[in-house]
């Protein structure tokens, strides 16, 4: 009888214990970056490697997503659209829904995979093989050397990605519409400006920039903490991929709820 | 000035592996740390240079305790100390070269050509010259070994600390070490501390060796001390025999 009922008691104990200690963890690697961010001696010839390999090298893959994503917003459009409005307003749809919702979080999601998967496999292994360890006794603070560096190139690096692939979106469903459903430029750009404020470009970047804070922060935590061998590190890597996907849905909520 | 440990206990979870350990070691001597698998050897090297933290007790370095040092001042004694650990831990995205120059990059005052200067002093003293441009995947186990060694003595420390150093090398590569580490110790006075479980090997390098057994020091004494002991559990370490293991406990 204790046993029934103590096992679930148990199991909520250790669990809130584990939620409680992974906060503390955390906010300690937090603290410790924030403080490492003085360390620019350390931290500063890493960055453009780490933009390039979180930002340029994610490029492909975020254009890949956008273009089709554009088209089939047009063809959405129309097909939702067509004899109950106006058709230029397939270009307010595929604007308004690419640079405000689907190219932030699409792109994001992606880059979850890409840059949250690599970032929590690198620094996993470098930890199970003590190279965290070793950077150390060399005098080198593993925060300064490892997370800012990552988690600065995210912030800087991720909206750029975003904006370039809402716009790339933007092109693809302006093309679907002259070629597959028979609109004129005129039609689709009068559609697009109509509904278009300023607001919703700096709507997105606000976006991007928290899913950069969060996909790579979430990567270094994750591979900061990997432990055993190399089913640590694919612990660690799926964990964080899982992770910041979440995190990307909740803060793109949030900021609709805090923003819009 | 020495290493001290003084009383140190150090527990992971339920596990208490230090528990009141007392150790020193002298000033350019070398001193190997033998004891059964898990009893914390590794643990011990840890402290030394501050990557892990005594629960209580002191470990002073160099007239330094390490437990009450910022990070600053942490990182001003770890310049004094080497590590060589036990798989090399090198830094498989760079080449040699940049490995063995990655403690001398934190040297105030040091311009490039200086560095590259002695990262080929130091790969010459571990007989790995024209390895420079190759990366550690592409080295046999030995040579990384070498260039672990290469990267601890790089910044010309006081200290150096082996985690098992010959452990998965033949026999020829360990006698190559065993000298590389008799070197170290002759021709830059350096004091060393080496994690082993090769009896050989600790015998030719070694000035003391000591013999950890449940967190605290079981055996300590010169290579012919430890070679005269009729200590049961070392007999059994030391002969690799069990069954005096068992009736030592």
């Amino acid at each position: 009888m204790n046993g029934f009922v103590l096992t679930p008691v148990e199991y909520v104990g250790r669990w809130s214990i584990n939620r409680v200690r992974s906060l503390g963890k955390a906010g300690y690697l937090t603290t410790g970056a924030l403080r490492a961010l003085r360390n620019v001696e350390i931290w500063g010839p890493r960055l453009l490697t780490q933009m390039v390999s979180v930002g340029v090298a994610s490029v492909p893959i975020a254009v890949f997503i956008a273009v089709f994503t554009g088209i089939v917003l047009a063809l959405q459009a129309s097909y939702t659209l067509t004899g109950a409005v106006p058709m230029y307003l397939v270009g307010s749809m595929v604007g308004k829904s690419m640079i405000t919702e689907l190219g932030p979080v699409l792109t994001g999601l992606a880059l979850a995979g890409r840059v949250g998967a690599s970032t929590a496999a690198e620094v996993g292994t470098m930890r199970v093989t003590e190279q965290i360890d070793a950077l150390e006794t060399l005098a080198y603070d593993p925060l300064a050397y490892l997370v800012v560096p990552r988690v600065l190139a995210g912030v800087l690096m991720f909206p750029v990605v975003i904006v370039l692939a809402s716009a790339v979106g933007v092109l693809t469903g302006w093309a679907a519409s002259l070629t597959l459903l028979d609109m004129s430029s005129a039609e689709f750009v009068r559609g697009l400006r109509l509904f278009f404020v300023p607001f919703d470009v700096q709507f997105a970047v606000i976006k991007s920039l928290s899913f950069g804070l969060i996909v790579t922060s979430v990567g270094c935590f994750y591979g900061f903490h990997a432990k055993g061998g190399a089913g640590g590190v694919g612990v660690a890597a799926t964990r964080a991929v899982v992770v910041s996907s979440v995190l990307i849905l909740v803060l793109d909520a949030f900021w609709a709820v805090v923003l819009l | 000035m020495s290493i001290l440990l003084k009383d140190v206990h150090r527990a992971f979870g339920q596990n208490h592996v230090l528990r009141g350990l007392d150790l020193e070691v002298l000033d350019g001597e070398t001193l190997s740390i033998i004891g059964f698998s898990g009893a914390g050897k590794s643990v011990i090297l840890k402290h030394m240079v501050g990557l892990l933290r005594p629960d209580s007790g002191d470990v002073i370095v160099d007239g330094r305790n390490v437990s009450e040092l910022d990070v600053g001042e942490l990182n001003e004694l770890r310049r004094d100390i080497g590590y060589v650990f036990q798989f090399a831990a090198l830094f498989d995205s760079m080449n040699i070269a940049e490995n063995v120059a990655m403690g001398l990059r934190r040297m105030p005052d040091m311009y490039d050509d200086e560095i590259m200067a002695r990262v080929s002093e130091c790969l010459a003293l571990v007989d790995l010259e024209g390895t420079e441009d190759r990366y550690p995947s592409e080295l046999s186990g030995g040579m990384v070994k070498r260039a672990g060694l290469a990267r601890a003595i790089a910044t010309k420390p006081k200290y150096l600390l082996y985690d098992e150093p010959t452990t998965g090398l033949d026999p020829v590569t360990v006698t190559v070490i065993d000298r590389l580490i008799v070197r170290m110790k002759e021709e830059l006075g350096v004091t060393g501390v080496v994690i082993t479980h090769d009896i050989a090997s600790a015998y030719r390098i070694s000035d003391r060796i000591v013999m950890l057994h449940e967190g605290r020091i079981r055996t300590s004494g010169t290579v012919d001390v430890i070679k005269e002991s009729r200590d049961p559990l070392l007999r059994s370490f030391l002969e690799g025999r069990p069954e005096l293991a068992e009736r030592a406990s």
